[in-house]
């Protein structure tokens, strides 16, 4: 009986083992962040979830380069949003980004998109500038990115609204250093324009948890295309 | 009998002595933290925590020769930022910093001395008295 009992907490420990040796494939899943829609289906059939996604933009780079959806099509990217000028929290946020940049930045399945939210001083030249100065000019997976290339009057307009689809607030402030406010978000999107992630870029927990959850949502991708996962 | 005098009075000055240490002591260590707070508050964010500066973006302040070769500029480059191009250790930077106006004289002075003896940075400290002639020169601004 005594022998019996003592069995029982190794049992229970092969258990727990195999359990944590294979479940976390299944497990270990990021959310999908933002308000999800039901929808029934016409022929009766079990309901489709259909979660929020990205709405559709079109940006400029420092390359001159048009980047929509699209152009993430099959891999995940962090976005963030800052201005060349920012004397706030725009330098430690970049800061930050460059960290995770070096860690990931030769990732086939990843990208990086940094928004200007002051499209009116931040051209093309000037963006082209910012990532050389941050030492990231050769770079071609961060896009320094406008919705004002060529001076549309919406252009910033366009780029608030397109901060609040990635759960970023920003907006005009003259209280605030640079003249407008913003919070240093990264928001971890994946390769179906799902918001997976959202990071906030001050905090030194949250950009390590980002480097923790990246790898996650990459071998999530990985996973989608299995003639490509052993590459 | 010297010697019986003399040795309660030395006991009595060595407790001095280390009381004044004690002291002194408190008085120097609250002031370096109010240099090390006030870093962290108003420049770790651009300049870094280690005064390392970003890329071309923000100079660096850890080994810069500006420090060094504008001393006595700084009181009122921090008190009021600085638009021009600045070069520090041979790069230019064009970023604007904004001024810091709210500092007192006893703030600028902590946050000075505290940039200026860390990351292998080793001036000499400056005293209140000092940093208050030097904003003279910003006086009005």
């Amino acid at each position: 009986m005594l022998k019996r009992l003592l069995l029982l907490p190794s049992l229970a420990a092969a258990l727990l083992t195999t359990a944590c040796t294979e479940a976390p494939k299944e497990a270990v899943k990021l959310p999908i962040m933002g308000e999800r829609d039901v929808r029934p289906r016409a022929d009766g059939g079990p309901a489709d979830t259909v979660f929020a996604t990205v709405p559709a933009f079109r940006l400029t780079d420092q390359f001159g380069q048009v980047l929509t959806n699209k152009s993430f099509a099959g891999r995940a990217y962090v976005a963030d949003f800052f201005f060349a000028t920012c004397p706030g929290i725009c330098p430690k946020m970049q800061a930050e980004m460059l960290k995770v940049y070096k860690k990931f930045g030769q990732q086939q399945r990843l990208a990086f998109l940094s928004h200007t939210i002051d499209p009116a001083h931040d051209s093309i030249p000037v963006l082209r500038d910012y990532a050389e100065r941050l030492g990231v000019g050769t770079a071609r997976n961060w896009h320094f990115a406008t919705t004002g290339a060529h001076g549309e009057p919406t252009a910033r307009d366009t780029v608030f609204q397109l901060a609040q689809a990635y759960f970023t607030a920003a907006l005009p402030d003259k209280q605030a250093p640079g003249g407008f406010a913003h919070n240093g978000t990264f928001a971890l999107v994946d390769d179906q324009g799902h918001v997976r992630g959202l990071y906030d870029s001050l905090n030194p927990k949250e950009v390590d948890r980002l480097l923790v959850e990246l790898p996650v949502l990459l071998a999530e991708i990985d996973s989608r295309k299995p003639g490509l996962a052993r590459q | 009998m010297r010697g019986a005098i003399a040795r309660p009075a030395s006991a009595l000055g060595a407790a001095l002595a280390l009381l004044a240490a004690l002291l002194q002591q408190s008085c120097f260590s609250n002031n370096r933290h109010q240099g090390e707070k006030l870093y962290s508050q108003h420049c770790a964010g651009c300049h870094g925590e280690q005064g390392q500066g970003l890329g071309r973006l923000i100079p660096p302040l850890a080994g810069a020769d500006y420090l060094v070769d504008h001393r006595a500029e700084l009181p009122c480059l921090l008190r009021y930022g600085q638009k021009e191009v600045i070069v520090v250790n041979g790069v230019a930077y064009h970023n604007v910093m904004p001024g810091e106006k709210g500092l007192s004289p006893a703030q600028l002075t902590n946050l000075l001395n505290f940039i200026e003896t860390h990351w292998g940075n080793s001036a000499s400290p400056r005293t209140i008295r000092e940093v208050e002639q030097q904003l003279e020169a910003c006086r009005g601004r």
